[in-house]
């Protein structure tokens, strides 16, 4: 008898006949667009033809094919449990499988103890991942494959989940960097997220098999993955099928016979509903009037064919996008251009210029200015008079559709900025975290893989009847639910529209949190490429319950923001610098990647040379390699802080102190999370106890990474990620003892109901000890202790050292106690005083002040990517949360303030919004860290603190990798909204 | 946005304990319909909230921070849903959320709560927290001795019902027959709490007797079921609502399924308080009020377990004391924020009574959880090379689909051994 494995999966259907000698009689794969039952009945069809009359016997596996097999009455095996299978039987000998699928990654352990591992919710590092990146940079995965071939470099790119590589690779993309480099370096991305995210410290070695699509058509792939492992895998024949062979091979008594059940599938409609959403429209007449009401959002603006004397030319070279317009002085539109960001915007830009100088050649550009994620790279290329913030931009903009705008949202490729308008000025920014963008290029990229083009798919969603409900959180999960909806028998009408009124609540609920329509405004302006999307527009005009303004140009509104704010700012005999045809002629564009050593950083340089050997260099997170004269002294306690650590050997570790004649007892400290305050303390302790210290060295990319296999669960915080590069670091120093406490309680500083740490702090201790295999040779001290009661610590520490072997009498460990207090007192004294300087520098000179309030871990570069720099850069003075909190008391708050890490974080928002120091201008930005639990109770706190004064307050979110650019519009916002 | 402060608290009267309605959300399903009667014996009208579904969710989404833990998302949403759906009258009712305080971002459910109401605009409704240690003065509602204790009897008999119903049910000749008898016991008791029986001295034992010779009796099947153990986060462990009928599916998988007990819980919750002494020195006088509370607790184990010990082929739940001895050999007890230690212990207890197959639920983003859940893996993978855990993350955005598939994973690999 036949055997027929089906094998479901998020985009394909594969299916294999093997015959009595398991002999693959048929195999054949098919992209199902979400055809499930349909598509299983053609093959079925298919095999009955090539084999008539024979009955078989069918197993269906795959993550999506659980749906169908139940509801049929088919027998289902677990997708990796049937790779399991086939692996064993065909290769046996094999150590560890490495399979890619559409969403889903996983790693197989076969020998010494099986262990299986699949990603969780999140579908980086898969197929999608690289469809999605691919789209972006406009090629397809084949294409991407063969541009890695010929890479130089690798770029740090976050692979954690799609949207966050997407952020970084824009910039690099804006920046110019070589498509090659990009493309291998979103391969080894994928790679550093099977190994990171999937192998949680077990190591991959032995005879390592790859299987899956991605790895079967990708050999850059199966190279990067060789290369990262040090290794050389195989992909057998068939590599495709494994699942569905593993489903052939399962064992099933029962046999069908295909006609029938080839009928029994076409009569087949899922069992199971879903839950859906209103529709978007009910009628036609509704849709029409929709129509009609939008066509005269526009009225008061208009198209002209021929330029005025004046003109003013605006450019938003944005993420995904490259637009441009011009306008004359009654803001008339004049030759827009909308166009895809396919890598490097200086051609699109070079070539519209050109276009422009070629059919209009006695145009007066009077001023110019640009905008978006490329304004660096643009300006300097073109010469153009003016850079602007998005924000700033689209706010000009919106206010000459609606003077009286209090309510912008703006949903992009890659992005969502919502601001509010109050008195005139921006008032309150919301852009998306990194964990909620890429909106618009979801749908794009939903739409691609579902076989459709965007206009198409969006157009579908008008007659959905029962619209997806897919709920509001982070896009990367939608793909899941999805793949539930597909099973459970949503129409592509009802899908595209569930992810059209997802994307809305997702700006609703997610980025701008708010709590009622309501509260929004009442006077909205949308705009962004994503709302050219009717059913988006529809969509989110549902939600809000009221009607809102959509100009016709909704996508090139950032360019002509730019434009109306080249027209402000021309001055009266203005002309602009712009490039001209001529200068357009010998334009020549060169980039160069490098390394820059200025700093620990060593951010990765994109150099840009220009025709006449002009250079513009990107990538830098400081002014260091740009080599400018100093312009003026940074006040920066983050530096300040940071620098304060070294006196205890920190970055120094193997030449402190390190002569032959020193025999003392080396005790090794992790300079991680509370260390990067506790460590003056614990430093003092056990030098006057008699140990040599030695404190881990600087956090850096390597240092992560030699960490990273140890790593259980891919969802904690960055800071806590780094702690197993830190031990690792000291396990190579050969230290006799690492010590690194739980520590459930922090320093009590009065200032909130409790003083604990949070839980990753206080006990990752305990996930090192668990996950770090070669602690085990090492003394490594984990113990229980607390700092904040003076008396019983040298008590409970004196007990603890005992119990690793170190005796000392209680005298001996009071003194060193007394000293080790003393040492942490004057550190945080230090601190104190010298924002106590900085606030006077302020005052004289009349500078801006900004509390970069976070946790003391922020002052690791690796994890603050130079924030802090960036705001001095901008011309404020950088102070922290603790060197104000002090001067606070104890006050009321709506959450429970039980952290003393948090409780100062409150007190500095207290100490700003009270404007304590008369005098000076001072602003909070909060640092938050993905995946920081703890912060979705402090930020709404803070945030609330802060706003009752009528401050503004911002948010900056950060991660392993970061996108500087977003972070960069943050502050410039803040900065251009508080006048500062 | 902007939002109105109210730093005042709402307290639940004198005047308001007899006329309105207190909502719980509902978190463990079996104990709290006892738990109800308990609270009425005292002159309190407690509802257990049973709305569900994805209007709840929203409802907890739109007033609770989306990043949030689930737990707080699906307990207030039911709570602040019951306001909204016009079942109740807002000037009527006091909502109520337990509270194991600590440093868990958990503990801040009741000010959360609190500022959901503010943003609804519904402020004047009164919260009260129940929790072990610290309770804020309502001068209308007061935890009495002799209801705590209570209150820790309906959770005696609610471990007790359920541990049963887990280890019979499957097994059960005649479909429904263990179903049936856990209402009728249910029924039972709440009759006898309705007279104040059956929570003290004798008629304890006499329940406890009666309640396992009648499930005994049940007619079963001599199956072999995959056995699979459920720990986790206590909202996603015990609340269907929280884990998408977790129990539920793993029963139409042909499993046996574990569950411990609540009360292992409550005592968790008391013995941290003497670690911390042992640790910090801290609660120097505390501790003994606690110690006492966990001493009652263990009398009341070691009665439920000299039932179970008469049938020698049921499971029988190790003690408070094994179970501190078992987590010891995985993880420290110092480690107290969350579920702590006793996730970790309760898993090596579910793999030595033979439940090497075990599903760790966690809320997505679970702080506690990177320690104890995943973070413990690899030392009970050591220790233990056959234990079999499946992490799986419940959230609003979570789909069953995934979390159905992934326990089938665990489930084919368990059966293969």
């Amino acid at each position: 008898m036949k055997r027929i494995g089906l094998d479901v999966g998020s985009t394909t259907i594969k299916c294999v006949v093997l015959d009595e000698q398991d002999n693959i009689v048929y195999s054949d794969y098919k992209r199902h667009l979400s055809r499930i039952a349909y598509m299983s009945k053609c093959l079925l069809d298919e095999i009955s033809e090539k084999f008539p009359d024979e009955d078989m016997s069918i197993v269906i596996s795959g993550s999506a094919g659980m749906g169908i097999a139940n509801d049929m009455e088919i027998p289902f095996v677990q997708e990796v449990y049937a790779t399991r299978t086939s692996v064993k039987k065909l290769i046996p000998g094999t150590d560890t499988v490495i399979e890619l699928g559409g969403e889903d990654a996983k790693i197989l352990f076969l020998s010494h103890g099986l262990e299986v591992r699949m990603n969780g919710s999140c579908a980086g590092g898969t197929g999608a991942f690289i469809d999605q990146m691919s789209t972006l940079m406009n090629i397809t995965p084949d294409e991407l494959n063969t541009l890695a071939k010929d890479h130089e470099k690798i770029y740090t790119i976050a692979s954690r989940c799609g949207v966050f590589a997407k952020t970084d690779i824009q910039p690099l993309i804006n920046q110019g960097a070589r498509k090659e480099d990009i493309a291998a370096s979103i391969l080894y991305a994928v790679v550093n997220q099977t190994i990171g995210g999937l192998a949680q410290g077990r190591e991959i070695e032995g005879n390592v098999l790859y299987l899956g699509g991605p790895l079967t058509f990708l050999s850059e792939l199966r190279k990067s993955f060789d290369d990262v492992l040090k290794l050389t895998g195989t992909c057998p024949d068939n590599s495709l099928y494994y699942v569905a062979l593993g489903a052939a091979m399962s064992r099933t008594e029962v046999v069908y016979n295909l006609k029938q059940m080839s009928d029994r599938i076409s009569d087949y409609t899922s069992k199971s509903g879903y839950i859906s959403c209103k529709p978007l429209f009910v009628s036609e007449e509704e849709y029409d009037t929709f129509v009609s009401r939008h066509s005269h959002d526009s009225d008061n603006i208009h198209e002209t064919d021929t330029p005025a004397d004046k003109m003013y030319l605006g450019i938003d070279a944005g993420s995904t996008t490259v637009k441009a317009v011009l306008c004359d002085e009654e803001g008339n539109i004049f030759f827009p251009s909308y166009q895809s960001n396919s890598g490097n915007p200086v051609p699109l830009i070079k070539s519209y210029l050109e276009e422009l100088y070629k059919k209009f050649p006695d145009i007066n550009i009077v001023s110019a200015a640009v905008t978006g994620y490329g304004e660096d790279i643009i300006r300097n290329a073109f010469h153009v008079d003016h850079g602007i913030v998005e924000t700033i931009a689209h706010y000009t903009a919106a206010k000459k559709f609606k003077p009286d705008v209090d309510f912008i949202i703006d949903i992009g490729g890659q992005d969502i900025k919502c601001f509010k308008i109050h008195n005139g000025a921006i008032d309150n920014i919301f852009l998306n975290e990194a964990c909620s963008s890429g909106c618009g290029s979801f749908l794009q990229t939903f739409a691609g893989a579902l076989g459709y083009s965007m206009s198409d798919f969006a157009a579908l969603a008008k007659t959905a009847d029962k619209p997806v409900d897919l709920g509001s959180r982070c896009t990367v999960f939608m793909n899941s639910s999805v793949k539930q909806a597909q099973k459970d028998g949503a129409s592509i009408n009802n899908i595209s529209a569930g992810l059209s009124i997802s994307v809305v609540k997702n700006a609703l609920y997610k980025v701008i949190r708010c709590a009622s329509a309501e509260s929004l405004g009442k006077n909205i302006v949308v705009q962004g490429g994503t709302f050219l999307n009717d059913s988006v527009l529809r969509a989110f005009e549902q939600e809000i319950g009221h009607d809102v303004i959509r100009p016709h140009i909704s996508g090139l509104m950032g360019a002509y923001g730019a434009a109306l704010y080249a027209m402000e700012k021309c001055g009266k005999t203005g002309h602009s610098t712009i490039a001209t045809a001529k200068d357009l002629e010998v334009f020549t564009h060169d980039v160069k990647v490098i390394s820059c050593n200025g700093c620990n950083n060593h951010c990765r340089l994109t150099i840009n040379t220009f025709d006449n050997g002009r250079k513009f260099i990107a990538g830098n997170r400081c002014e260091k390699p740009l080599n400018l004269p100093n312009k003026s002294r940074h006040y920066d306690l983050y530096d300040y802080k940071y620098s304060l650590l070294k006196r205890y050997g920190t970055g120094n570790t193997s030449a402190y102190g390190s002569n032959d004649t020193d025999t003392r007892p080396t005790i090794g400290i992790p300079l991680v999370l509370n260390m990067y305050e506790l460590l003056p303390f614990w430093y003092t302790l056990f030098d006057n106890l008699g140990f040599r210290v030695i404190v881990s060295p600087e956090s850096n990319r390597k240092l992560y990474l030699d960490g990273q296999h140890t790593i259980p669960s891919d969802t904690v915080c960055f800071p806590a990620k780094l702690v197993h590069g830190h031990i690792e670091a000291l396990l190579r120093e050969n230290v006799d003892a690492i010590f690194y406490p739980c520590m459930s309680y922090n320093v009590d500083e009065n200032l909130g109901d409790n003083h604990y740490n949070c839980p990753v702090v206080a006990y990752y201790p305990v996930v090192i000890d668990a996950n770090v295999k070669s602690l085990k040779d090492t003394v490594f001290i984990k113990e229980f202790i607390s700092i904040h009661n003076q008396k019983e610590f040298s008590k409970h520490f004196r007990k603890l050292m005992s119990n690793y072997g170190y005796n000392f009498q209680a005298s001996v460990i009071k003194k060193a106690a007394l000293a080790a207090y003393d040492e942490y007192n004057k550190h945080m004294k230090s601190i104190r005083e010298k924002a106590g300087e900085f606030l006077d520098i302020a005052r004289k000179e009349n500078l801006p002040v900004i509390v970069l309030a976070g946790r003391p871990y922020h002052v690791d570069p690796e994890v603050n990517h130079s924030i802090n720099k960036m705001i001095c850069n901008l011309g404020a003075v950088v102070l922290t949360e603790d060197s104000l909190s002090w001067r606070e008391t104890r006050f009321p708050t709506r959450v429970l303030n039980q952290w003393t890490y948090h409780s100062r974080m409150y007190a500095a928002a207290k100490f700003i919004a009270k404007d304590r120091e008369p005098g000076v201008n001072m602003n909070l930005v909060q640092l938050v860290s993905f995946g920081c639990g703890v912060d979705a109770v402090t930020t709404d706190e803070a945030r609330s603190i802060i706003e009752r004064s009528g401050k503004i307050y911002t948010q900056i979110k950060i991660d392993e990798v970061s996108n500087m650019g977003a972070i960069k519009i943050r502050l410039r916002s803040l900065f251009s909204a508080a006048g500062l | 946005m902007k939002q109105s402060v109210t730093q005042e608290r709402v307290e639940f009267t004198k005047a308001m304990k007899g006329e309105y309605t207190i909502l719980a959300p509902d978190i463990f399903p079996m104990h709290m319909k006892l738990l109800e009667k308990v609270f009425a014996l005292y002159g309190y009208k407690l509802d257990v909230l049973h709305y569900q579904g994805k209007k709840v969710i929203d409802t907890g989404l739109r007033y609770v921070h989306n990043d949030m833990c689930y737990p707080a998302i699906c307990s207030i949403g039911q709570q602040l849903y019951a306001l909204q759906c016009g079942d109740y009258d807002p000037h009527k009712v006091a909502l109520i959320q337990f509270q194991t305080g600590g440093g868990c971002r958990a503990s801040n459910y009741i000010k959360l709560l609190r500022k959901a109401l503010n943003n609804m605009g519904m402020g004047y409704v009164p919260v009260i927290s129940l929790s072990f240690s610290g309770m804020e003065k309502n001068s209308g509602f007061k935890l009495t001795p002799t209801m705590l204790y209570k209150g820790v009897m309906s959770v005696v008999y609610g471990d007790m019902l359920m541990l049963l119903r887990n280890q019979i049910k499957p097994y059960e000749v005649n479909a429904g027959e263990t179903e049936d008898k856990v209402n009728k016991w249910v029924d039972i008791l709440i009759g006898q709490f309705e007279h104040n029986k059956g929570l003290v001295g004798k008629g304890i034992m006499r329940n406890l007797r009666a309640i396992a010779e009648d499930f005994y009796n049940i007619e079963r099947v001599s199956d072999i079921k995959t056995r699979v153990g459920i720990v986790g986060e206590i909202y996603v462990k015990y609340s269907p609502f929280g884990n998408n009928n977790l129990e539920k599916f793993l029963e139409s998988q042909d499993c046996e399924v574990m569950v411990p007990g609540v009360l292992g819980f409550v005592q968790y919750c008391f013995h941290n308080v003497s670690m911390d002494y042992k640790l910090y020195g801290m609660n120097r006088y505390s501790r003994h009020v606690n110690r006492f509370a966990e001493k009652q607790a263990a009398k009341m184990e070691k009665r439920v377990i000299s039932v179970l010990k008469e049938y020698p082929d049921l499971i029988c739940p190790s003690t408070f004391e094994e179970l501190t001895s078992l987590g010891d050999k995985v993880i420290d007890r110092g480690v107290k924020m969350g579920e702590g230690w006793l996730l970790p212990a309760e898993m090596v207890e579910l793999i030595e009574k033979g439940f090497n197959n075990i599903v760790c639920a966690q809320p997505f983003g679970c702080l506690p959880n990177h320690i104890v859940g995943k973070g413990v893996i690899r030392t009970l993978k050591d220790l233990y090379p056959y234990s079999n855990v499946c992490p799986i993350d419940y959230d609003a955005g979570a789909t069953k689909v995934n979390q159905e598939n992934r326990i089938k994973l665990m489930l084919a690999v368990a059966r293969e051994q």
